[in-house]
């Protein structure tokens, strides 16, 4: 089944286009990575996938289901994680992942154990804000992952984050997930690694779009150029 | 352009199931879930009810020595109480949403499948818990820096009155709120956008209370002025249930 399928997708700012004719389909279980440089419009398309913004033009169909007409369906199937942590700042990491819990009748037990794959139980109780930006991202992945979604939409997830932390986090957002991924990267040689499929996108058209396997990091490259 | 990959996932549909196990939550569960955010931020934070409060035992000095007068009563003091009071009220709508809007809690809450008029009615409890709060710091206040007659035999029913306003005020508060915080300009827009709407309730509220705070032959408020201010609440309520999914979407 496909988890994600766009036709001809647009999105636009007013009179600016952030998206214009995406088309693609990507199987459940599968990684699309997305690569452009800064405006090209990777957080916008995964805005619309989040049912965030609303496409303009084209269809979406994401876990089988059509935006905008049944964004209800899915959303708590969605994981997002993108450049902000949607983390109140003046709360603790565990007030902050309780708070998303309820809004996802998720268990409070289930929270502890977020905690712990992130490794933050022993700050859980420090306000967002005092917080160093790794530790914040890493809080922000236990978010996203809480309520164990089907699609994890994240915006260079492994931003701030060390060596140590990104070992962490892998079984959770990395391949070992099993999720299927949508994920926005500036990193050619790190981002093909784990992609099924490229999409590359240069001032919201798409430029690329070809299985993993046959694109080379100098195509990523030219993107950027 | 358009293609698809080969299936190289062992994932099977539906194996994934979700730690929610599907079902999503109750509209109260999610209310209470946000009340209790809203009322622990403002806790942490005091952005909003020490400032209301402290404005409004200000503007009561502020009208002690403009108005050259020791003391006030009838229409002059349900006056000023009103006005203040709303002006106050302005200060904690401003904030009402700005924690959502700049800590991406918004895209928390609509990511989630919860009811969107669950935060329309947490928003619309918190707002009415700082009127409240406000009020315990400045009805004391006005009687005790302008107001001549006493408060005491008053005050069951003032309360009343003001519970009545405190409704419109809290569903008006959350709508406009709503509406101005995704503005560039939302500091400006709130006010501009509720002051004419909470006009009513200033009428309402003035007339209703005038009665109780005469200072020969006090009664009771007029019972076509209650009417009025429960009917605004009422409309407003609905207004404000109405539109507020709209809103939240893009």
């Amino acid at each position: 089944m496909a988890a994600l399928q766009l036709e001809g997708l647009a999105r636009h700012y007013g009179e600016r286009e952030a998206l214009s004719g995406v088309s693609l389909t990507l199987k459940e279980g599968q990684t699309l990575v997305v690569f452009g440089p800064n405006g090209a419009g990777k957080s916008t398309l995964l805005r619309v996938l989040a049912t965030l913004l609303r496409p303009h033009a084209g269809s979406v169909s994401v876990l089988g289901r059509r935006l905008p007409q049944e964004s209800w369906a899915v959303r708590g199937r969605i994981g997002l994680l993108g450049h902000e942590p949607l983390l109140y700042r003046e709360l603790t990491a565990r007030e902050n992942l309780r708070f998303h819990a309820r809004l996802h009748g998720v268990a409070a037990a289930r929270v502890e154990e977020v905690l712990e794959l992130v490794r933050m139980r022993g700050r859980a109780a420090e306000p967002i804000r005092t917080l160093s930006r790794g530790m914040v991202q890493r809080v922000a992945i236990a978010r996203a992952v809480l309520h164990d979604p089907q699609l994890l939409l994240l915006d260079e997830p492994r931003a701030n984050l060390d060596p140590a932390a990104i070992e962490l986090v892998d079984p959770l957002i990395g391949a070992g997930s099993r999720r299927t991924r949508v994920i926005c990267s500036h990193d050619p040689g790190g981002g093909l690694a784990e992609a099924d499929l490229v999409l590359g996108l240069r001032a919201g058209r798409p430029a690329l779009l070809r299985a993993a396997a046959e694109v080379t990091g100098t195509e990523i490259a030219e993107l950027y150029r | 352009m358009s293609t698809v990959v080969p299936d190289r996932s062992s994932v099977s549909a539906g194996e994934r199931t979700g730690a929610s196990d599907g079902r999503a939550p109750g509209t109260f569960a999610v209310v209470r879930a946000l009340l209790r955010k809203e009322l622990l931020v403002e806790l942490r934070t005091l952005e909003s009810v020490p400032a209301m409060s402290l404005f409004s035992v200000t503007t009561f000095v502020v009208f002690h020595f403009a108005l050259n007068r020791n003391s006030v009563d009838g229409d002059l003091a349900a006056g000023i109480l009103w006005v203040t009071l709303l002006l106050a009220a302005i200060l904690g709508v401003n904030r009402l949403f700005v924690a959502d809007a700049e800590e991406g809690g918004f895209d928390g809450f609509l990511l989630a499948p919860v009811d969107r008029s669950a935060m329309l009615l947490a928003k619309a409890l918190a707002l009415l818990a700082y009127l409240l709060v406000l009020e315990l710091v400045a009805v004391p206040a006005f009687g005790l820096l302008l107001l001549g007659p006493s408060l005491g035999q008053a005050l069951p029913v003032l309360l009343g009155v003001l519970a009545l306003g405190d409704l419109g005020i809290a569903a008006i508060g959350t709508l406009v709120a709503a509406l101005a915080v995704r503005t560039r300009a939302r500091d400006l827009l709130g006010p501009l956008l509720a002051l004419p709407l909470l006009v009513p309730i200033a009428i309402g509220g003035a007339r209703a209370s005038s009665p109780l705070l005469a200072l020969t032959h006090p009664g009771a408020p007029a019972a076509r002025w209650l009417l009025t201010l429960g009917l605004y609440d009422l409309v407003f309520g609905l207004i404000a249930y109405a539109l507020f999914d709209f809103l939240l979407e893009d």
